[in-house]
């Protein structure tokens, strides 16, 4: 057993978050000079900018457009996508940045960006990403994926089933919206403070738009009031603008757009249609299936691409099916730049084989599990990916059976069943899902990580990582490994903001990697420390250096019947006398992984995480209102760090995720206008809407195979996925065939209804001049 | 506290339990929570939304042995004079050792990214003393990182510290600076000189909705008229003949009366889902009235319980009932120099059925997609008269009357429902919004009536009832 990796340690934050003590970027006091940031939006969904007049405006220093950007005005991460910071005369979506008001106070800038009204020509706009379908108005070319014959599987098909639905976008509504502060230094420095999950991209993004080096640009985050994927790239160019703020006036900057304004100028999860066909025969066997996967990525490019991978290497899950051809397509249309959710395109690729499994288990008279069950990888079927990546058959089995058990499924049913025979209108439903998910960045570079560790002469640690905390307990996580490393109590380990002035070139904190990635990195700094505080003491003791070991505090020579140890601080001090160093950073990448772009084959992935969930719902038949009574989770985390904190990983994802399928509901308007712009009208979960039976397992004797950290496994995105057992739940309790999602009142409501609309396969879903994702 | 009111004076309240007094110039308009955070130096409370909906800038008004949650980023400097407000800096013992509430969260896991734990911790601090429905506590703060599971284990554990709350300072009757005049007029003959001689002044309540011009919009108004102090407008009566109430009573004290009275228990129901516990310790019944939103909570159940409005003006006082008060979209009959003073609702008669519905997306603090309110008398088994009220199903909040006439001489029973369901679908207009489209609002309105025959008694919406004897845990 481990000291204390492994052990349910609470959030190194937990009492500063308590108490208000912890600081969050808008509480740090504020610089001297300080400017406040406001942003003029675009009010059309497409348009041409024809003048920006700005009337006199009290408190307003400076308004600054794009003229004024000092380097190229593209914020992508490539650095080609040509997405600007700023209008570059065509407006594409609504709440697109326009310009940036400087003032001395919030509210003076607040009221002057209200206050300016450009002149803009309306052009028509695309909206609907069904058009956006019909006219192959793509961001990006096809992706597709093909293993075997789908022709002629289809020629020889003893059964086919055809479907189609669509899965909305999701806000993030991170609680903590958009911030960054920059400050001008010396000789042409910008000190930003940013609420990022990518500190280095804001270094990188800052340095474009102004014009300069990379270090120039000093980027810091202590930690985020949530991220979700939101602050990914989209906090790049929040700090962007504030640079270029703080650039031009001389003075510090800070840009904290309203919860308004942050939900119509950032990205969302990306909304999808789905359309497949699936051949089968009557065991509820799938032989082949051919499907697209159609994202609307909004009007640019953004992150698109690896959520377009991630939905098509996730399209299968963890099923097996021989010949199939998947297209994945990104749709461009007028609306906001959809990014990074938690998750990535995988909730939605997963979806595909749900709707799969529901049209072949209705065609055969199968119950679904029945068809989920003949259709897992592994087992008699085949064991890997589309793509050729090997799927672990007795993992996703074992993580589906003990969900099973756990949910007492067989004698639920039954239950279920009398209550809904003897109820009017109420109807209860059961749901499962079972999930693989690939955990590794598919952008192959992004798998590296570095860490900065010193050890001090009195023993005390200092550490430094490139992965952000936004919540997700990554920083005890982290400081766990280094106490375990070196053998000390946890408090010895002082947890420092995120900064690329110490740790440079990072990845963004996604993915699920944090704590895989970081996790080696610092091990492996405390390590190459640990090494040489080893050979200090087998100096001392004369002994070999491999004799001396770490824990409880001390050092010590582990060999019987010599009791020669040091406590840790006073061997740190000694190793300061002789003049060792104490510092070290270390630095990690994962290995083995590899992928072919243009045969669509590989390994892109280190491991996959496993789990499964059963859901039970109940629905009121006649308003539509539902209401999950109870859920049941299995998640595989190999060997946890910390079961505390995956556990608030596992509860929050899957409720997020909920959400993300029932009540979370953004609309844009005939004029392309979004609605929904903060919580009065986009509601996620609240504390009833979270099952009051929620029974949450780790997969118990599961050390990772792969070599991972301490054979852990990652959690942050793979549990939201879990939530599509609610999903299918609903769609047993109320036997509709197709449930657009998200699955709100109304939905299901106009679904039972079988009204022609909800089955017309448009999105413009229920509005009549609304579009709902 | 009259005698020693001053007549014009500066901002004054009790910040965790230290008097404070604000510079001369202190805008009044200024919201309480950009206060905290910028002069008061206190930025534990966090902006989370600036509309009052997501919590995370919970502060408690400690009013002797209650404790009111409220939105800091809805309440104005003018309206927190006098008050004693408490957020989360204050919770720390004179040693400066954490709160029991805040140690049980922290300790529970009930923390991840923290920014809204200041706000659910004032909210779970309030919910200590005032108990309840932890759920209906937690309806006003929005977590969007633990699924909530944690905190109410922390919840389980937290117990009512017994602290008294310091005494509250009298109130000024105008606070004025350069630019700006905030009134808080004593009566109503007050109130009314002052709306004629401002009738451009913002008329102020709870300030839940008026509250977002200045959050938002960042408005600056050159005159409020506050109405928190005036005589009469925060009283509250129940008798035999049913409840009558000042207009700038706040929710919370209506909910409570209801709640514990029989026969207003299916309206108590409702109002327990409008807005938040921060939501309703502001809010007030004159408000909505005043806004005569068409999916206002409140109106429905006022017109089908027949509440009368009284308006006063110079040319004195009037009273007319609420579904003639509410005239069009976002209209009333409320003439520019009048005043809401009070509501007055009848006791529904012995035998009377009272549904008070409502439909959202979220059970909790969420606006009515649909409301529907229904008083059934009966006389030998059979509907006497009718009362149904909707809301959200056109241009404002009306009586239903070929839906009741289809009632009217029948026993309600499903086919009965049934008749009145499709007379209700025939009569309203609903539109579509983001709230839901046209077709969900008309199937789900006539539903609700076809529910009610089908249920008979029973109260909140049955999904929440259906029972879940199992227990949450982690499984080892």
């Amino acid at each position: 057993m481990n000291a204390t990796v492994g052990r349910p340690i609470a959030h190194d934050s937990a009492l500063g978050h308590a108490t208000g003590a912890a600081r969050f970027a808008d509480d740090l006091p504020e610089p001297p000079g300080l400017l406040h940031g406001a942003l003029v939006l675009s009010p059309v969904a497409h348009g041409r900018l024809d003048a920006l007049d700005i009337p006199d405006l009290p408190g307003v220093v400076r308004v600054i457009a794009a003229a004024d950007i000092i380097g190229p005005n593209d914020i992508s991460g490539s650095g080609k996508a040509g997405e600007p910071l700023l209008t570059d005369g065509v407006l594409r979506h609504h709440g697109q940045p326009i310009a940036l008001v400087l003032a001395e106070t919030r509210d003076a800038a607040l009221r002057a960006a209200q206050a300016i009204k450009p002149a803009i020509t309306p052009l028509p706009a695309l909206l609907d990403p069904e058009e956006a379908l019909a006219r192959e108005d793509y961001l990006m070319p096809p992706q597709i994926i093909t293993r075997g014959d789908v022709p002629e599987a289809f020629a020889a098909a003893p059964r086919i089933a055809e479907g189609r639905f669509q899965a909305g976008g999701q806000e993030h509504f991170y609680l903590e919206s958009q911030i960054a502060l920059a400050v001008p230094g010396e000789d042409g420095e910008i000190a930003v403070t940013s609420s990022t999950q990518h500190p280095t991209e804001v270094q990188h993004i800052v340095a474009r738009i102004l014009g300069c080096d990379y270090n120039r640009v000093p980027v810091t985050c202590r930690r985020m009031g949530g991220g979700f994927g939101g602050k990914e790239s989209n906090a790049s160019w929040i700090a962007a603008a504030a640079a270029l703020g703080a650039r031009l006036t001389g003075r510090p900057v800070k840009l904290r757009p309203p919860r308004k304004a942050d939900m119509a100028a950032t990205g969302k999860r990306h909304p999808f249609l789905f359309r497949w066909k699936a051949s089968f025969d009557a065991a509820g066997r799938i032989l082949a299936l051919e499907a697209t996967l159609a994202a609307d990525g909004g009007h640019s490019l953004d992150l698109t691409p690896g959520v377009v991978f991630r939905a098509l290497t996730h399209a299968l899950n963890c099923y097996d099916v021989p010949a199939v051809r998947l297209t994945a397509l990104a749709l461009r249309t007028n609306t906001v730049s959809h990014t990074a959710f938690r998750g990535f395109g995988g909730p939605q690729g997963v979806l595909l084989m749900e709707d799969v499994i529901r049209g072949v288990a209705r065609a055969t008279g199968l119950p679904p599990e029945t068809v989920r069950e003949r259709n897992f990888a592994g087992g008699g079927n085949g064991t890997h990916t589309p793509y050729g990546q090997a799927l672990e058959g007795d993992l996703i089995r074992r993580v589906w059976a003990e969900c099973r058990d756990d949910a007492r499924w067989d004698d639920r049913r039954a239950e279920i069943a009398a209550f809904n025979a003897s109820h009017p209108y109420l109807r209860r439903g059961l749901g499962s899902f079972v999930l693989a998910f690939g955990i590794s960045f598919g952008v192959r570079h992004l798998n590296q990580a570095g860490a900065l560790v010193h050890v001090y002469a009195d023993g005390s640690i200092r550490l430094n990582h490139g992965g952000t905390e936004m919540g997700q307990g990554l920083n005890v996580k982290i400081a766990q490994v280094v106490a375990e490393t070196f053998g000390v109590p946890l408090d010895r380990v002082r947890i420092t903001a995120t900064s690329t002035a110490e740790v440079p070139n990072t990845s963004p904190t996604a993915a699920s990697t944090g704590s895989d990635l970081n996790g080696w990195a610092a091990h492996l700094a405390a390590t190459t420390i640990r090494t040489r505080m080893a050979e200090v003491a087998a100096a001392l003791w004369d002994v070999p250096a491999d004799a001396v070991c770490f824990a409880e505090d001390r050092a010590f020579v582990d060999r019987p019947g010599d009791n020669r140890a040091m406590g840790f601080g006073e061997l740190a001090h000694r190793c300061w006398i002789e003049r060792v160093s104490l510092s070290a950073t270390g630095f990690y990448r994962t290995p083995d992984i590899h992928w072919d772009p243009v045969a669509m084959t590989g390994e892109p992935f280190f491991y996959f995480s496993y789990g499964a969930s059963v859901a039970e719902v109940v629905v009121d038949t006649l308003t539509g209102e539902h209401r999950v009574l109870r859920a049941d989770l299995v998640q595989d985390c190999g060997r946890s760090l910390n079961p505390a904190i995956d556990r608030g990983q596992i509860e929050g994802a899957f409720v997020q995720g909920m959400g993300w399928l029932t009540c979370e509901e953004l609309v844009w308007d005939a004029e392309g206008r979004q609605r929904t712009l903060g919580p009065s009208t986009y509601k996620i979960p609240g504390s009833r809407d979270v099952p009051p039976s929620f029974n949450v397992r780790l997969l118990s004797d599961a050390p990772a195979r792969s070599d991972t950290i301490f054979r852990s496994k990652a959690v942050g995105e793979p549990p939201l996925m879990l939530a599509t057992a609610v999903w299918n739940a609903l769609r047993d309790a109320t036997g509709v065939e197709r449930l657009d999602l998200p699955a709100t009142p109304d939905r299901i409501l106009r679904a039972l209804r079988g009204s022609s609309r909800s089955q017309s396969g448009g999105i413009t879903g229920s509005g009549d001049d609304l579009r709902r994702n | 506290m009259d005698t020693i009111a001053p007549m014009a004076g500066s901002i004054r309240f009790i910040l965790n339990g230290q008097a404070v007094t604000l510079p001369e110039g202190t805008s009044p308009t200024t919201t309480l929570l950009d206060w905290l955070r910028g002069p008061g130096r206190l930025p534990g409370t966090k902006e989370g939304c600036a509309e009052g909906d997501c919590g995370a800038c919970t502060v408690v008004l400690e009013h002797g042995p209650t404790r009111m949650p409220v939105n800091a980023c809805l309440m104005l400097l003018g309206q927190a004079a006098g008050q004693s407000i408490r957020t989360v800096e204050g919770l720390r013992d004179a040693a400066g050792e954490p709160h029991p509430v805040q140690r049980a969260l922290a300790e529970h896991d009930g923390t991840q990214c923290g920014f809204c734990t200041p706000g659910i911790v004032m909210s779970a601090w309030a919910w200590t003393r005032e108990g309840g429905d932890p759920h209906e506590a937690l309806a006003g703060n929005l977590c969007r990182c633990t699924g909530y599971r944690p905190i109410l284990e922390a919840m389980d554990e937290m117990m009512d510290d017994g602290v008294a709350a310091p005494d509250s300072l009298p109130t000024p009757r105008e606070i004025a600076t350069a630019s700006q005049r905030f009134f808080l007029p004593h009566s109503v003959a007050e109130l009314v000189a002052l709306r004629a001689a401002h009738p451009q002044a913002w008329l102020l309540a709870g300030g839940t909705d008026l509250g977002l011009r200045v959050s938002e919009h960042r408005e600056a108004p050159d005159a409020v008229i506050g109405l928190l102090n005036v005589a009469g407008l925060q009283d509250l009566d129940i008798g035999p003949e049913g409840i009558t109430a000042g207009a700038a009573l706040p929710y919370a004290r209506l909910l409570d009366t209801c709640a514990a009275d029989a026969d207003f228990a299916p309206f108590a129901a409702l109002l327990r889902r409008l807005g938040s516990r921060q939501i309703r310790s502001m809010g007030t019944l004159g408000g909505n009235l005043g806004t005569a939103s068409p999916i206002g909570d409140s109106i429905p159940p006022l017109i089908a319980l027949g509440a009368t409005v009284t308006l006063a003006s110079p040319r004195g006082e009037r009273s007319m009932p609420v579904e003639d008060f509410i005239t069009g979209y976002r209209s009333s009959a409320l003439a520019a120099d009048e005043v809401i003073i009070r509501i007055t609702i009848p006791r529904p008669p012995p035998g009377t059925l009272l549904r008070c519905e409502k439909l959202s997306k979220r059970h909790d603090q969420d606006i009515a997609t649909v409301g529907l309110s229904v008083l059934l008398n009966f006389r030998d088994g059979a509907v006497a008269t009718a009362r149904i009220a909707h809301g959200g199903c056109g241009p404002r909040a009306a009586r239903a009357s070929a839906a009741e006439a289809a009632l009217i001489g029948a026993p309600f029973d499903a086919a009965t429902a049934d008749r009145a369901a499709m007379a209700l679908e025939a009569e309203i207009a609903p539109l579509s919004d983001l709230r839901g489209s046209a077709e969900y609002r008309r199937i789900a309105a006539g539903n609700l009536l076809r529910r009610l025959a089908l249920r008979g008694a029973g109260g909140v919406a049955e999904v929440m009832a259906v029972p879940t004897p199992h227990t949450t845990g982690l499984v080892a």
